[in-house]
């Protein structure tokens, strides 16, 4: 009998230790680990791409690639400073305009509109974000441009002393692609601003309302407060939208080369020339170029995130948090 | 059970009939590529065991991968210059690329001029001019001596031009280059330049778009697309000294008077040809064939429709608003199929 139940109780030791081993827990555990180092693979592995794929570039022009403004494929020397230039001011535009408007509705929509009302809105600005963006490159050329053409002159004769509005307008600009990334961007402001002002806990309104504040100064100065990190996270996203956009951008910005003191003056932006240019670039040293500005658009988009960060930080210290 | 029995033996005919298909990889040029579908298209009909599949990536696609070995052929709108012919050499072990053109392109100017609804007039040095930004008036002498009768404005000229690399670029700026010293030494010839002044649009579609709504403003298109679409475009004066508007026979005329002078490579630019008739901004567009081909399956394929290209194929330019090649380019390129290997 003994010798019979001891082989048996060993394999139900193994099982139990295969069961620990394996439990859903640890399989569920390994499962996500898998997929979060993925992510963090593909983006070095991007990177690592990018990186070699530029080597020519980036040991003929060295460091001078970022601060020449020279982009002439035919004689071979190239600098990214004029599309570095278009990339930041279309993007600043864009956010400047989508942040007020933004957060202005997603303050509507979490705070004042009635619940069904909010919820039909708020399906609609999420429809807006699925657009493909040669859409909106297209309402840009048709529908924005003319309107801009009938805008502009009277924005001159007002703001022309400003050195931002001087200068002829052809209808392309910057001040287009930043206007076009701005309608572009706010969807993902609004639809993610909307989820974090709703989820400000309950008690921190009623808190506000019995110590006497007005509706609004609830919402001013305890609501969009407690939320602000989250809003500040749905800026990050409409940034990196706003870098990265091609399509949109290049059908409005004038594709101009230049850095201009003006927002009507046309402009170039990193994205779009890599895909301009690209099926077309006959050369190693052009292909191997506009290689390196994607690796410059990797290196802006960090840079900015990590200074819209340190912002972050800079006034969560100041508020006391 | 019948059901799979026949999955299966449908599976199994398939299988046998598979591998008697040659599959054939190209890509490259988009401006002859609405031709080129027709082309292979047609040719599968004549051989359904041939199966040709071209991506219009662009003519810079087309010679890297081509080069690379990825493809079976390229296409391209300008030449593969004398440095990218010897990287496919070494790439290669000594095996050359050859060169076959298929059809003819052609560039136009076009404009919008509030209150100019004629064909202007336009000379080389006015070209060259508004494109170097040294023409910036419409009333110019040069632009007003050119078009008698014309009331042109004294406003600021706009000048567009295309963004994305492109072969109808590399038309225009070799056309450029050899009407003006100045032009080929300060920008020169290529698929993408350093413009010395205007605005870029995307495609012909985004240059046309930027003209409409730019009044003043002038730019260039592919004769196609112009022919496509009805736009308004002007002629250009040839070296002959004539004024011609294009057309398909013009841009064969411009062809036929370079044939006399055609290397045994095809590699020529056909831009300010010769001849009475001809368009000056035209062009040929080449196939790009490597003179050694491994697999005899695929080279008998590729030599068979580079014969009915030339043969039949010719036939069918003239639907799609593509100009034909001349006959004496035709017979030299017909001998010259004996080269692949």
């Amino acid at each position: 009998m003994a010798t019979a139940t001891f082989p048996r109780a060993r394999p139900a030791r193994r099982a139990s230790v295969f069961r620990r081993m394996f439990s859903a827990d640890s399989l569920a555990r390994a499962g996500v680990f898998l997929c979060a180092t993925a992510i963090l693979a593909l983006t070095a592995l991007l990177l690592w791409e990018l990186w070699r794929n530029s080597a020519l570039a980036r040991a003929r022009f060295g460091f001078n690639f970022l601060t020449s403004s020279n982009w002439d494929p035919v004689a071979g020397d190239f600098g990214a400073l004029p599309y570095i230039f278009g990339t930041v001011v279309t993007s600043a535009v864009g956010l400047a305009l989508a942040i007020p408007f933004g957060v202005g509705a997603a303050i509507f929509l979490a705070e004042l509109a009635p619940a069904k009302l909010s919820d039909a809105m708020t399906f609609l600005i999420e429809l807006l974000a699925a657009v493909p963006s040669v859409i909106f490159g297209l309402i840009g050329i048709f529908v924005l441009v003319p309107l801009l053409n009938r805008v502009v002159p009277g924005l001159k004769e007002a703001f022309g002393f400003l050195p931002i509005f001087s200068g002829p307008f052809y209808g392309v600009s910057l001040l287009s692609a930043g206007v076009v990334l701005s309608v572009m961007v706010a969807p993902y402001i609004i639809s993610v601003s909307r989820e974090v002002l709703l989820a400000v806990p309950r008690d921190m309104r009623e808190a506000a309302l019995a110590l006497g504040a007005t509706r609004w100064e609830t919402t001013w100065h305890v609501v969009v407060p407690y939320a602000r990190r989250g809003i500040m996270g749905s800026v990050f996203l409409a940034l990196a939208r706003a870098l990265g956009e091609t399509m949109a951008v290049t059908m409005v910005v004038g594709n101009t080369p230049q850095i201009a003191k003006s927002l009507l003056a046309p402009g170039y932006s990193i994205a779009a020339v890599i895909a301009n240019e690209f099926a077309e670039a006959t050369t190693d040293l052009h292909r191997s170029s506009l290689t390196e500005l994607g690796l410059v658009l990797f290196g802006l988009t960090i840079v900015l995130n990590a200074a819209a960060r340190l912002l972050i930080l800079a006034t969560g210290k100041r508020a006391g948090q | 059970m019948k059901k799979i029995a026949l999955l299966l033996s449908a599976g199994a005919l398939w299988a046998a009939v598979a591998p008697a298909e040659t599959l054939i990889n190209g890509a490259g040029a988009t401006f002859p590529y609405p031709m080129y579908s027709k082309w292979f298209n047609e040719y599968k009909k004549i051989h359904p065991d041939i199966q040709i599949n071209y991506q219009s990536r662009g003519s810079g696609a087309g010679i890297a991968q081509v080069t690379a070995g990825t493809i079976d052929f390229g296409a391209s709108d300008g030449p593969m210059n004398d440095l990218q012919i010897k990287e496919f050499e070494d790439k290669h072990m000594g095996t050359t690329i050859l060169h076959f053109p298929t059809v003819l392109g052609a560039d136009v100017p076009t404009y919008n001029i509030p209150g100019v609804n004629v064909s202007l007039n336009f000379t080389a040095e006015a070209l060259a001019g508004i494109f170097l930004g040294k023409i910036t008036k419409w009333n110019d002498p040069e632009l007003v001596k050119a078009n008698p009768g014309v009331k042109l404005p004294s406003a600021d000229i706009i000048v567009v031009h295309r963004a994305d690399g492109s072969g109808t670029t590399y038309i225009w700026t070799d056309y450029l280059s050899k009407v003006s010293k100045e032009w080929e030494t300060k920008v020169g010839r290529g698929t993408s330049v350093k413009w010395p002044v205007g605005l870029g649009g995307q495609g012909n579609e985004g240059v046309t778009g930027q003209i409409k709504q730019s009044p003043n403003s002038i730019g260039y298109v592919e004769l196609i697309y112009a022919l496509q679409n009805k736009m308004l475009y002007g002629k250009v004066k040839n070296p002959a000294g004539e004024f011609v508007q294009a057309d398909l026979a013009s841009v064969t005329a411009a062809a036929a008077g370079a044939a006399k002078a055609m290397p045994d490579d095809f590699r020529i630019s056909i831009t300010n040809a010769p001849g009475k008739t001809a368009y000056p901004v035209s062009s040929f567009t080449w196939l790009l064939i490597p003179a050694k081909i491994a697999d005899p399956a695929k080279k008998k394929a590729i030599v068979d429709f580079l014969g009915w290209m030339l043969k039949d194929g010719q036939t069918m330019t003239e639907a799609l608003s593509y100009a034909p090649l001349p006959k004496e380019v035709v017979a030299k390129e017909t001998k010259a199929i004996a080269k692949i290997k």
